[in-house]
């Protein structure tokens, strides 16, 4: 099949980007989508230019890493895939796609479609954990988690940290992602204890990270890969309600 | 040289006791003035740089993903060992100790072994209190499946993302102490060489992966957790981003390299289904707890599967290996289905495929019980192939996937290099020629949580008068010097071939002769091929763009430069062992029915490679393997 590209490419932070058209004949439908981009590169440095820069590694949907905008979608018209899950048979011959980064002040573009987010990280290590140290753990069966708990615990634990839902959120908001770390440490027991003092911490830090605030679009759900609901925003909302209340001055 | 393992004296079940009962300590106010560097992030990685955040030592950890929780551990699904016998079915340490050294073919350290699975028990505890959501049973407890030829259920999952469950534990542990200013991090670093100053290793050299700036770091140890080189063969189950560089650059400064020809292909992946591919999933092992697998009888085969009638199909797991069947463990299925793709009865569009069916469990079980077992790797077949597995048997094939060879280390995990440690997927530990499945997870949990954190405080208490490690030594400039002349090399040859296509024809070179069989002239005409691509590569690879941006290119041609010389040192290693083991088959040791025939009176050893320098041979050191406690029979599941 063919397709015409038109893909976001930016030197660097500080330079300005444009989308640049590029054609592709007699492409496989059984490729991936970065597999489609890998065959572009290949071409483009034969022909002497700069291969575009983008995110990826597993390519096995778990990394979280390849996010990119589609047509306007991120990671694409699938539902809950993510990029280098979605094969060429998705799009028809001949079809025009428009590749860019994804887009939030709190993910800076570093190059072409690379962005920087690592305010991800900074946000778990403001509180998204059990504080115990090694080697301190009592034997695992000593509390009794139920089934259920463990399994609405992991639906939360599930996210792979890969940023399409502040990406498609028109507030860029980071609300999902956080209020599934939330979720998934509040629901055990092992998580419990820090509660209070977590979901305060996690959300100061989301503010200073310039994510927006959540107005129940729903879109993240949408577009989320792994499906996270957002039953875990209000779970959080609840969190911090029940922590402010509770927090002793 | 003369290697020493370090084994410490005594009966086996209290070595590691012993050992911790008499390691050195490192007083907690002394520990603020250490420096250790990590690199890697994966399980190994983090868990040993947030145990020694959490000790106090000043920690620096490095990898090459945009986040640390990106490792490649995240992608593993089946499972983690531990024997807890959670299940009362006869399940203890010194049981998974014998399972996991047979299953290696008796080519691992006993004392090895038995600590890790003493370990396995710590382990589990360590992640639920974490926060790992592992699977439980109604009434609140853990559940365990059985898997990959064991006969006990030991086996921990968190659905099929036990991998990403456990990073996820290890990194929050990790970004914990990041928060506290006790683990600095350095994502989107990758660590180009080692600098050794009076024989130690005292840093390393990174070049930042967004700017394209060189970096010197010193500390007073440095451990390298940096993953597998499976990826050598271009197209395997690992990660775009897994490379041996870490690992190799160590050994070019004098720490030896162990078992490389050792590489386990794992028996169901998806197949390549063209040139264009970057990688070949991975399907889940468990599906062969109900999926029959087959090939045509007919050579060249044209009909569609299902019109293919029962007699006609030849069930070779069944028919050769009767009492495990389709549950053969990964070395023996995989080369089962090599030997018929070979034999010319592969399926699929580039024959190079066998089926993988369940219409028999569906018709037995019903679809809705199959979806209940396997639904979500149904789905991710669908989407990847476009193919409806309900309806017609899967296509499956062989697939490179673990690198059980890696680092020389002893018993510490010291590598022969002085204050250099490996740990997790980087060193040769534990696995032996052959690793089973759930092992490896659990590998490189303990080596970081458990082990390194009492042998490199053992280490470092030597290192308390050293005073900081300046980066201004002579060796850190030379070091620097040479990454940087390695860059522009690069990046000048501005040839006509793309780095991936020397990638890819390194892969197929190792798939063919050095992969699930190998023999002497095979491994020898490897060798001579290797070397005339690598000087090929040297003319005529093209690198785009400049080393002071961010360059994918630069960073992928560094790695597949180290590649071609690791390829080598593969072929070599292969050559020397005359005999079948593990993941080794070399054709002209095997049974008369093509079974594997080990040597043990002339191969019970460690092979452990000594670098000479470029276009030398590389120089053999043995380890000679003693079995105290179990004696080495013959793998046999027929
Ligand atoms: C698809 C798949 C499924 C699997 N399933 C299972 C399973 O079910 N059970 C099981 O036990 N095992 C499984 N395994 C194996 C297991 O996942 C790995 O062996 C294990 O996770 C390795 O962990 P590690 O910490 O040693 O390395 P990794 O997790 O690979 O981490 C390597 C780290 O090193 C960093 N790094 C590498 N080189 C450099 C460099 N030069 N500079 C800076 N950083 C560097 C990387 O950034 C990364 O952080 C599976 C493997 C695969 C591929
Ligand atoms: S919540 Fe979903 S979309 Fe957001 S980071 Fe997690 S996996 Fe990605
Ligand atoms: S590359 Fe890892 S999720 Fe897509």
């Amino acid at each position: 099949m063919d397709l015409h590209l038109k893909i976001w490419r930016q030197k660097d932070r500080s330079t300005e980007g444009k989308l640049v058209n590029y054609d592709l004949k007699d492409l496989n439908s059984h490729m991936s989508f970065l597999e489609m981009l890998d065959t572009l590169n290949e071409k483009l440095i034969i022909e002497g230019e700069e291969p575009v820069e983008f995110d990826h590694d597993c390519r096995e949907g778990i990394c979280g890493q390849c996010g990119i905008m589609i047509n306007g979608l991120a990671h694409g018209p699938l539902e809950n895939t993510t990029t280098c899950q979605l094969h060429l048979r998705s799009f028809k011959d001949g079809e025009t796609i428009v590749i860019e980064p994804f887009r939030a002040e709190a993910f800076p573009v570093k190059r072409d479609l690379k962005v920087d987010r690592s305010a991800f990280d900074r946000i778990i290590s403001s509180g998204g954990f059990v504080s115990v140290n090694t080697g301190q753990a009592p034997d695992a069966t000593a509390i009794a988690v139920t089934h259920q708990i463990a399994e609405e615990a992991f639906d939360s634990a599930a996210c792979i940290g890969c940023g399409a839902c502040v990406a498609t959120c028109k507030n860029a908001s980071a609300a999902l992602f956080t209020s599934a770390k939330i979720s998934h440490m509040a629901l055990l027991p092992q998580g419990k204890e820090e509660r209070s003092e977590r979901v305060i911490k996690m959300v100061q830090q989301m503010d200073k990270e310039l994510f927006g605030h959540c107005s129940n679009t729903e879109a993240c759900e949408v577009e989320c890969p792994q499906g996270i609901s957002v039953l875990n925003i209000a779970r959080m909302n609840y969190e911090y309600s029940r922590a402010l209340f509770f927090r002793k001055k | 040289m003369k290697l020493d393992s370090k084994i410490p004296q005594g009966p086996l079940e209290q070595k590691w006791a012993q050992y911790k009962k008499t390691a050195k300590l490192v007083n907690p106010a002394n520990r603020k003035k250490l420096d250790v560097i990590v690199v890697g992030t994966g399980l190994a990685g983090s868990s040993i740089a947030a145990s020694l955040g959490e000790m106090g030592y000043n920690v620096k950890s490095f990898c090459f993903q945009d986040s640390p929780r990106r490792a490649h551990s995240v992608a593993a699904q089946g499972g983690v060992n531990a024997a807890k016998n959670y299940k009362n079915d006869g399940d203890s340490v010194y049981r998974m100790f014998v399972d996991t050294l047979k299953g290696g073919d008796f080519r691992a350290r006993e004392a090895n072994v038995y600590r890790m699975a003493e370990c396995s028990l710590n382990l589990i505890d360590q992640a639920v209190a974490q926060g790992v959501p592992f699977g439980r049973e109604y009434g609140g407890y853990l559940n365990n499946r059985s898997f990959g030829g064991v006969q006990v259920s030991r086996t921990f999952y968190a659905r099929g993302q036990t991998g990403q469950q456990l990073l996820l534990g290890a990194y929050q542990a990790l970004m914990r102490q990041v928060g506290k200013n006790t683990v600095q991090l350095f994502s989107r670093h990758e660590m180009l060489d080692l600098v050794l100053i009076d024989g130690k290793a005292r840093g390393v050299i990174v070049r930042n992966l967004d700017t394209g700036e060189i970096e010197r770091h010193s500390a007073h140890a440095v451990v390298l957790a940096t993953g597998g080189y499976g990826k050598i063969y271009y197209l395997s189950t690992l990660a775009m981003g897994c490379n041996g560089s870490a690992i190799w650059r160590a050994h070019k400064k004098g720490a030896l390299m162990a078992s490389p020809s050792w590489i386990q292909v794992h028996p169901t992946s998806l197949p390549q289904s063209g040139d264009y591919q970057s990688k070949l999933t991975l399907m889940s092992e468990s599906l062969r707890n109900d999926g029959r697998i087959w090939v045509p009888l007919k050579n060249n085969e044209t009909r569609s599967p299902n019109d293919i009638p029962e007699n006609e199909r030849d069930y070779y797991l069944e028919r050769r290996y009767p009492a495990f069947g389709n549950l053969a463990p990964r070395d023996i299925s995989s080369r089962a289905a090599k030997e018929r793709i070979d034999a010319g009865f592969g399926i699929g569009p580039l024959k190079n495929a066998v089926y993988l069916d369940f219409s028999k469990a569906i018709k037995e079980q019903g679809k809705e019980k199959i979806k209940e077992k396997y639904g979500n790797l149904f789905d991710m077949y669908l989407k990847i192939t476009g193919y409806d597995a309900y309806k017609e048997p899967m296509m499956i094939s062989p697939s490179a996937h673990f690198s059980m060879g890696g680092l020389w280390v002893d018993y510490e995990l010291m590598t022969t290099i002085p204050g250099l440690f490996a740990l997790g997927e980087a060193n040769f530990a534990d696995h032996g020629a052959n690793r089973l499945g759930a092992n490896s997870l659990l590998q490189a949990s303990v080596d970081g949580y458990f082990i390194a954190p009492y042998t490199i405080a053992n280490y470092l208490s030597n290192e308390i008068h050293t005073g900081k490690i300046s980066t201004d030594n002579l060796a850190f400039e030379n070091a620097e010097n040479a990454v940087k002349q390695q860059i522009e090399h690069l990046i000048n040859i501005k040839g006509n071939k793309t780095v991936d296509y020397y990638h890819k024809t390194l892969g197929k070179l190792l798939y063919d002769y050095c992969g699930l069989a190998r023999n002497e002239a095979g491994l020898k005409y490897a060798i001579e091929e290797i070397k005339k691509l690598k000087a090929e590569f040297y003319q005529n690879v093209r690198v785009s763009g400049d080393e002071n941006h961010m360059n994918t290119e630069l960073e992928k041609a560094g790695r597949v430069a180290d590649y071609f010389e690791i390829g080598e040192l593969m072929c070599y290693d292969a050559i020397t062992r005359n005999e079948s083991c593990g993941a080794h088959f070399r054709e002209e040791y095997q049974t008369p029915d093509g079974e594997a025939l080990r040597n043990d009176s002339e191969f019970q050893f460690i092979s452990a490679w000594a670098w000479k320098g470029e276009n030398q041979e590389p120089e053999l050191i043995k380890e000679p393997l003693v079995f105290e406690e179990i004696q080495p029979t013959v793998r046999s599941y027929k």
